[in-house]
């Protein structure tokens, strides 16, 4: 195992962990106003200082992890969900309507970044964290789709495909049993960047208004409420700053390391 | 003295022993070929020369060009020797070229590198080479690019790099075993032609033995990164020392006697196919053309058969193996199997399938990495309607594993546990598992080296006589099907010039291309009797 | 080549013509009748009537569409709800601060990438290749709005030695709008110069494992020439794919960065204009990014059949 999955297994469960454990227990109540203790730098009662309400950070940054993880997630969930199948059946049906259809939508998603959809969709329904994960599922599923149907294509080729085929099988079940099982080490991988891309997205969507609404708490909004006071009490920003960089981190180094471990042929696709 | 004079070479990397105390020399004008099977550590002693050797690789002893010590070479020093004093051939003409350069460019890059004359006479030289090569300009302009010629128009592209600023040593690495025969033959001419014309040495590695009898002054077997034997050609063929080197040439000429087929009825009947594949329009608005890649074949193949079909790359051979299999659909004519068709409308049909089965030419990607033999080899029990279960199923999968020379707990094992030769067994297993009538070799022991090769046709002579077998196997190798087959079909351009019984086809070619294939296959000479 | 050319180009309008379509039924479906929004609750029947007409609701949707889509044909994108004004005029305004922060940032993140991937797969495994695979590990976990507002915090209010914020304007002579954009493009640039320089270095690394770069060394080049001659033209490919799925993301976080720098661009109108529920405004900008994206993308389908002649004599 390599260092890069080491650390980027340690530093993604660190992030994990603290938002599970912020189910039961956070050092101080993440809503609590305490505005006599407002903007106290990092100390001990206050391990990441206060905000402008006298709000913990600390407890805020563990319960906005869980908003992250959420978003992202689920945003991931989607676009594999739908994504996978479409590109198994792209490649299964290569040249055909279908997979010129399939391709063609996928060229069009994309050229609707993330944000532009939660743009459209913020105009029509209003803000939100399910909006942030439609946007970012959206926009996940002609990712999955694309390196699905590559993969897919090249093992089409294969002979094992070819003997399977002489046996009978037919393209639902080759690709459920031949096809599926040796393109699920790139989408671990191509779903551990796409968390980790999720989080950014997430964490941009809030901090321009778009995703999750207050009391949520959240690490984008609390930079967007630090960008005024940046001058005089810099932890404000740094801190949920740099939450989001060990996140991204961690899960970057543990697609890399888990990329190294399973296969160092696989090629991860990053935009 | 000799243009190389290799002593004492020996080669780590990473501390694995690759070489072990090599000794060969060349003299100008000489060829001498490196030979052996996968692993003999013969490429690396080409590398080993060039000083290209992968990262991690220590090399000890002395290489001498011309009494000049190439391991005690700087790197800027070796740039200066490389591609001018020694030029390099090597195996994948398809891959060897930059694609995205031209011809002309790529053969003049060798001149102007070691600014050996100013640009136009670069360019007036390598329109010299390129015509030597056989690509004279008038018809290959230097303005193409790679993709636009042949595996064979390539392979001449990388000799006239090579021999630009006409090295005294050339070094080719396997040149002709990606190609066809009949191109093998042109470029071996051309190699030949090259080396009494220049009076360079050559170091030819490959793998083919009729090759290196038909070419080398000198052989050099290697194994296991030790040279076995060395010494002239005449003598080497007469007077073998090493066993490994008699084990050698033995399984190159491999024979196996088949045992009789039965009475003969037609069982595969192939009447009138046509295959056509629609090209790309090559105009906005033309009517897109047509490759017709099978054309109006007719065979009849009896029960109990062994046939054999020949022919060179993109002569509709595979696509005739796939429409057999009905894995792709035929625009005209009619393939049936036992007198039921293999497709009925558009669909393949099960009640035939399930009689033939395949097995094909790479080891590595003919199985599921991630199952085990025993769900691999029964694959095709799919195609039965009651595919047996528990004990039954464990006993075929004994069987069959025993049958192909494996042993019943391989059952329970990956695919990545065996070697090249042992997955070709497991393929034949699993092929014979339904006990189909019929089985296609489709170059099924093209990639094996030679003693795994003479193995497997063993076993299949074997399996002839426990299992009446009935086969068709694809071939590009005539030795090969000359003594597996008892008829063999010479296919060319997508139709069948030629067939009949298979020593009667070898002994007299009646169709001209036939005896071009025959002509142009490197053969091994009749062996005298070891002196040993 | 001309086929390509055409057949990249005929995929195109079929792109903007879908996306078009795409975008009008998503803003329709928004609840609300714009006029009645307008004009707030106690609005008079007739009055209501009289500016529907004016806005051009009160046809069916799909002459609506049409007219849309004819306007911005020629030019017209209608008129905002809230300002009344022309859309195309408040677009053409932001446009001047999006497309040069766009164009810039997508500059400097090529001039970052470049030599930072080139430099890492010459030395693969060397400690100068393991630091920059590092500082780019690090550059792409870094969100960009982030990196903004530090760099203002050290840049504008510690070092002043740029403005924290607003837009300067062109007016006042080039350099200092390219001034005011600076800030903002460092910090759009830095990630996503980032990920180019991992997808050069890699793309770099594949080319140096093909064949026709051991044929290059065995006619005399070195290691350096051969990478050089034959590495980085090849290794173009991929990174022009990259670079414009970048294009995209570039815009999309100009409107973020436009944000933290409070500049007068495509981002703020229209977030302004959700706000104001002046939906003509974001369908028409959407539209605008969306047609960006697809344009950049078939420039970039145009440059493939440049690099690699394979491409253009396929067709």
């Amino acid at each position: 195992m390599s260092r890069n999955l080491i650390l980027g297994a340690a530093l993604s469960s660190m992030v994990v962990l603290a938002a599970l454990v912020s189910f039961v227990w956070t050092p101080h109540d993440h809503a609590a106003l305490d505005i006599p203790a407002k903007l106290q730098p990092p100390n001990v009662q206050h391990w990441f200082g206060t905000d402008h309400f006298g709000r913990d950070m600390f407890s805020m940054i563990m319960v906005g992890a869980r908003t992250s993880i959420a978003v992202a997630l689920v945003a991931v969930g989607i676009g594999m969900a739908l994504g996978v199948p479409l590109g198994l059946t792209a490649a299964a049906r290569k040249g055909s309507w279908l997979d010129e259809v399939i391709m063609r939508g996928n060229d069009l998603v994309f050229a609707f970044p993330s944000l532009v959809i939660a743009i459209l969709i913020t105009a029509v329904f209003g803000a939100g964290a399910i909006n942030a994960i439609i946007a970012i599922g959206i926009f996940n599923i002609p990712v999955f789709a694309r390196i699905t149907r590559g993969a897919a294509l090249s093992l089409w080729e294969r002979e094992f495909i070819l003997a399977a085929r002489v046996s009978g099988k037919g393209a639902a079940r080759i690709s459920a049993e031949h096809i599926l099982p040796n393109v699920a080490n790139l989408l671990i991988v191509q779903g551990t960047i796409q968390f980790s891309l999720g989080i950014l997205a997430e964490a941009g969507l809030s901090y321009v208004g778009l995703g999750a609404q207050p009391p949520t708490p959240s690490w984008g909004r609390m930079l967007a409420d630090a960008q005024t006071m940046v001058s005089f009490a810099p932890h404000l920003a740094l801190i949920p700053g740099f939450a989001i960089i060990v996140t991204v981190l961690g899960l970057n180094l543990l697609g890399d390391g888990l990329r190294d471990w399973l296969d160092p042929r696989i090629r991860v696709a990053r935009v | 003295m000799s243009l190389l004079q290799i002593k004492d070479l020996s080669l780590t990397i990473h501390g694995a022993q690759i070489l072990k105390r090599i000794n060969l020399s060349i003299d100008a004008g000489q060829i001498v070929a490196v030979t052996g099977e996968s692993g003999s550590g013969k490429s690396m002693t080409a590398l080993a020369v060039m000083q290209l050797l992968p990262s991690g690789a220590e090399a000890d002893g002395s290489l001498q060009l011309d009494g000049q010590n190439l391991l005690n070479q700087s790197e800027a020093q070796m740039c200066a020797l490389r591609g001018a004093a020694i030029g390099m051939v090597f195996q994948e003409p398809m891959t060897a070229l930059n694609p995205v350069k031209t011809i002309g460019d790529q053969v003049m890059e060798t001149i102007l590198i070691h600014k050996a004359m100013p640009p136009a006479r670069a360019r007036a030289r390598a329109k010299e080479v390129l015509s030597r090569v056989g690509l004279p300009t008038h018809r290959f302009p230097m303005s193409r690019y790679p993709h636009e010629l042949s595996g064979g128009q390539r392979q001449r592209v990388v000799i006239a790099m090579a021999i630009a600023l006409r090295p005294r040593l050339l070094i080719a690495d396997e040149p002709t075993t990606a190609l066809d025969v009949t191109t093998q033959a042109q470029i071996l001419d051309l190699l030949k032609g090259l080396v009494s014309e220049y009076g360079m040495g050559l170091l030819m590695i490959t793998h083919d033995l009729a090759v290196v009898a038909d070419m080398a002054d000198q052989i050099v077997i290697m194994r296991h990164g030790e040279v076995v034997e060395t010494g002239t050609t005449e003598h080497l063929l007469h007077h073998m020392q090493h066993p490994y080197t008699r084990m050698l040439f033995e399984a190159s000429g491999h024979q196996v006697s088949l045992p009789l087929s039965p009475n003969p009825y037609p069982l595969l009947e192939v009447e009138d196919v046509v295959r056509d594949y629609r090209l790309p329009r090559t105009h906005l608005f033309g009517a897109p053309g047509h490759h017709r890649a099978v054309d109006q074949v007719s065979f009849t193949l009896n029960r109990g058969e062994r046939l054999g079909l020949v022919g060179e790359s993109g002569c509709g051979k595979s696509t005739l193996t796939r429409a057999i299999l009905g894995l792709e659909d035929v625009q005209h004519g009619r393939i049936s199997l036992g007198g039921q068709p293999v497709f009925t409308g558009h669909t393949p049909n099960l009640a035939v399938r399930r009689k033939m089965q395949v097995v094909f030419q790479d080891p590595y990607g003919s199985f599921n990495p991630r199952h085990r033999v025993a769900r691999l080899i029964t694959e095709p029990f799919h195609l039965l309607d009651t595919p047996p279960t528990g004990s039954e199923r464990r006993d075929r999968i004994a069987e069959m594993l025993v049958a192909v020379g494996l042993s019943p707990n391989d059952a329970s094992r990956y695919i990545h546990e065996f070697s090249g030769g042992q997955r070709q067994r497991i393929a034949i297993a699993r092929a014979l598992i339904i006990r189909p009538e019929l089985i296609l070799f489709d170059e099924a022991i093209s990639a094996l080296d030679v003693s795994v090769r003479a193995r497997i046709l063993d076993l299949l002579a074997e399996l002839c006589a426990t299992y009446d077998l009935t086969y068709l196997f694809i071939s590009h190798d005539l030795s090969v099907v000359r003594t597996i087959t008892d008829r063999v079909l010479v296919m060319q351009a997508g139709r069948i010039v030629e067939q009949g019984a298979t020593e009667q086809v070898f002994a007299q070619p009646r169709h001209p291309y036939t005896r071009t294939l025959i002509d142009a296959a490197p053969r091994l000479p009749e062996m005298g009797q070891g002196a040993a | 080549m001309l086929r390509y050319a055409l057949k990249r180009l005929l995929s195109l309008v079929l792109s903007l013509a879908v996306a078009s379509v795409v975008i009008f039924a998503v803003i329709e479906v928004a609840p609300g009748d714009p006029a009645s929004f307008m004009l707030g609750v106690n609005a008079q029947a007739d009055t209501l009537a009289a500016l529907r007409a004016e806005l051009g609701l009160d046809v069916s949707k799909i002459e609506r569409y049409f007219n849309w889509v004819g306007g911005m044909l020629a030019g017209d994108f209608g008129t905002s709800y809230t300002y009344r004004t022309p859309v195309s005029q408040m677009i053409a305004d932001r446009l001047w601060v999006s497309l040069p922060l766009a164009i810039y940032a997508l500059t400097l993140s090529t001039l970052i990438a470049f030599p930072a991937g080139l430099y890492a797969a010459a030395r693969r495994g060397k400690p100068g290749d393991v630091a920059v695979m590092g500082a780019t590990q690090l550059g792409i976990a870094v969100p960009n709005f982030w990196f903004a507002m530090m760099l203002v915090l050290v840049f504008a209010i510690n070092l002043r030695w740029f403005n924290a914020g607003g837009f300067a304007g062109w007016e006042n002579g080039l350099w200092t709008g390219l001034q005011s954009l600076t800030l903002p493009a460092i910090a759009l640039a830095l990630p996503q110069g980032a990920i180019l320089a991992r997808v050069m270095r890699s793309a770099l690394l594949d080319i140096l494992a093909e064949d026709f770069m051991r044929t290059a060394r065995a006619k005399g080049l070195s290691r350096r020439q051969a990478l050089w001659r034959h590495g980085v033209r090849n290794a173009l490919i991929p990174v022009l794919t990259i670079i414009g799925l970048q294009f995209s993301f570039l815009l999309a976080g100009s409107i973020i960065i436009e944000q933290v720098f409070y500049l007068p661009g495509l981002g703020r109108l229209v977030f302004q204009a959700i706000s104001a529920r002046d939906l003509i405004v974001v369908e028409s900008v959407v539209m605008l990014l969306v047609f960006a994206v697809i344009m950049v993308n078939f420039l970039v389908d145009l440059a493939y059949a440049a690099v690699d002649p394979r491409l253009r004599s396929r067709t």
